[in-house]
């Protein structure tokens, strides 16, 4: 197996081993703690009254412009990391690649910002 | 290679397995007891715990024995496996943050040429382990405190990444060991006396980098998501016992390893100026030790905070991180990149 893939075997088996420990903690917790539960006991706490209505309620999702305008940011960062390692290869030609990609990314923030995007309704 | 002896790729892992376990753990446990319950009583005017072993060091103990004695309550609503599952992928988040940290030149887990781009993304699944929490636990608190933790998680992810791409221009490189070579063998300006920390250059860096970091990890100035006035305890209400204590050690956990990562982004990771040459050995016994001194200054700021300011209201923190944060990292980027391709 090469060296880059072995890596990844790494990062596989850590996080295989993370799972297992929060496993045994559990299991070795099964062993010594009490279990009398009773219908009250598991009943959904709402600030000790009983809990009305379905729990999944709706509400209003104020930030979800926030998601939308994350998603762009995000994708910037993909491209900007490797212009990043290699801007010292690149020179002018790709600070001024980049000033005109971030310029782009910033008036869609600038806009979303001017629209009253940002503000809380 | 450990030590001159030659092993098997299985028996590396297992040794691994263990140190990134110490990595883990220990700066949890030496945080909570250390910060939380010491510092913190003494910027308060009181002791903190006395009882359990000398100082109350053994606290940390007690507290684990009380955890493993809870009933397990899993309300009869929920999502049994979703609720279940979550505190695994925040925890799984954790290790697997870990393993980009680098302790000294050899001392590595794990040495990606994409470490901290690595590091990123392994660590924005805890997100998805908090909303799973939120959401499954089927509580109109812990629903609101998921998706507030989601919406804060997400705003405060921009201006980290923003800012590490600073450190990343600079370096030139995105391997951690990289960055650390880098800032060793770095100049200000062509002074090269004790290299170049990027605190130094990358000082807006790294302010907004502990900003994010403390939003990250919903320290109180952003701790919204479990804010107790308004919900309870947001998406923890449902957990009890072992299940919250691994969500508490998933927090802490993160908050030692946020801290070593920004110890190498910006000070200099296990170097020390002067004493020892970079390549020098020495570094494979002491470079642990000195990313645990610099993990414990950084981790002292975010507790410092923690326990200095008010919590913000939740439009304020959503302005902080888009009509201040973002802009002036990005100002930061082009300002970097500009001097970069001038000097």
């Amino acid at each position: 197996m090469s060296d880059f893939l072995r890596s990844y075997l790494t990062v596989a088996i850590f996080g295989a081993f993370a799972a297992t420990l929060v496993g045994g903690m559990l299991a070795l917790g099964s062993l010594v703690r009490p279990s009398n539960s009773t219908a009250q006991k598991l009943l959904t706490y709402e600030s000790g009254v009983d809990p009305t209505g379905d729990m999944w309620t709706q509400s209003n999702v104020r930030y979800y412009v926030f998601a939308l305008l994350f998603v762009m940011f995000d994708v910037e960062a993909v491209f900007i990391f490797p212009w990043a390692t290699r801007l010292e290869a690149y020179g002018t030609f790709g600070l001024i690649e980049m000033g005109i990609f971030i310029a782009i990314l910033a008036l869609g923030l600038v806009y979303a910002w001017r629209k009253g995007m940002l503000r809380w309704v | 290679m450990i030590l001159g002896v030659e092993l098997a790729y299985w028996q590396v892992t297992i040794l691994k397995i263990v140190l990134g376990m110490t990595a883990v753990l220990l700066p949890a446990g030496t945080l909570v007891y250390a910060y939380l319950f010491k510092a913190v009583s003494f910027m308060q005017s009181r002791l903190g715990p006395m009882e359990a072993g000398p100082y109350g060091s053994m606290q940390l103990l007690a507290e684990v024995g009380k955890f493993l004695q809870k009933e397990d309550i899993v309300p009869t609503k929920a999502d049994r496996l979703l609720f279940k599952l979550a505190p695994y992928v925040v925890l799984v988040s954790t290790f697997l943050l870990v393993l980009v940290v680098p302790f000294s030149v050899d001392d590595t887990f794990l040495n990606l040429d994409t470490g901290i781009y690595f590091a990123m993304a392994v660590s924005s699944v805890s997100v998805i382990g908090i909303l799973m929490a939120g959401w499954a636990s089927a509580n109109k608190y812990s629903l609101m405190g998921g998706i507030r933790a989601a919406g804060q998680l997400i705003a405060y992810e921009l201006p980290m990444i923003l800012a590490i791409v600073g450190v990343v221009i600079q370096a030139g490189t995105l391997n951690m060991n990289g960055i650390v070579s880098a800032q060793w063998h770095g100049e200000i300006f062509g002074w090269g006396g004790i290299g170049n920390p990027y605190i130094l250059t990358q000082f807006v860096g790294f302010f907004i980098f502990l900003i994010a970091v403390q939003a990250e990890l919903t320290q109180t100035p952003f701790d919204m998501p479990i804010a107790e006035s308004e919900l309870v305890a947001g998406y923890l209400t449902e957990y009890s016992g072992l299940r919250f204590l691994l969500f508490f050690i998933g927090e802490f956990a993160t908050m030692g390893i946020f801290s070593l990562i920004a110890s190498v982004l910006f000070l200099g990771g296990w170097t020390i100026p002067w004493f020892f040459d970079f390549d020098s050995n020495a570094y494979n016994v002491i470079g642990p030790l000195v990313m645990m001194g610099k993990m414990m200054i950084v981790a002292f700021l975010v507790v410092w905070a923690r326990f200095s300011f008010p919590r913000f209201r939740e439009d304020q923190l959503q302005r902080l991180a888009w009509k201040f944060l973002i802009p002036i990292s990005l100002i930061n980027i082009a300002a970097t990149a500009v001097l970069k391709v001038v000097f």
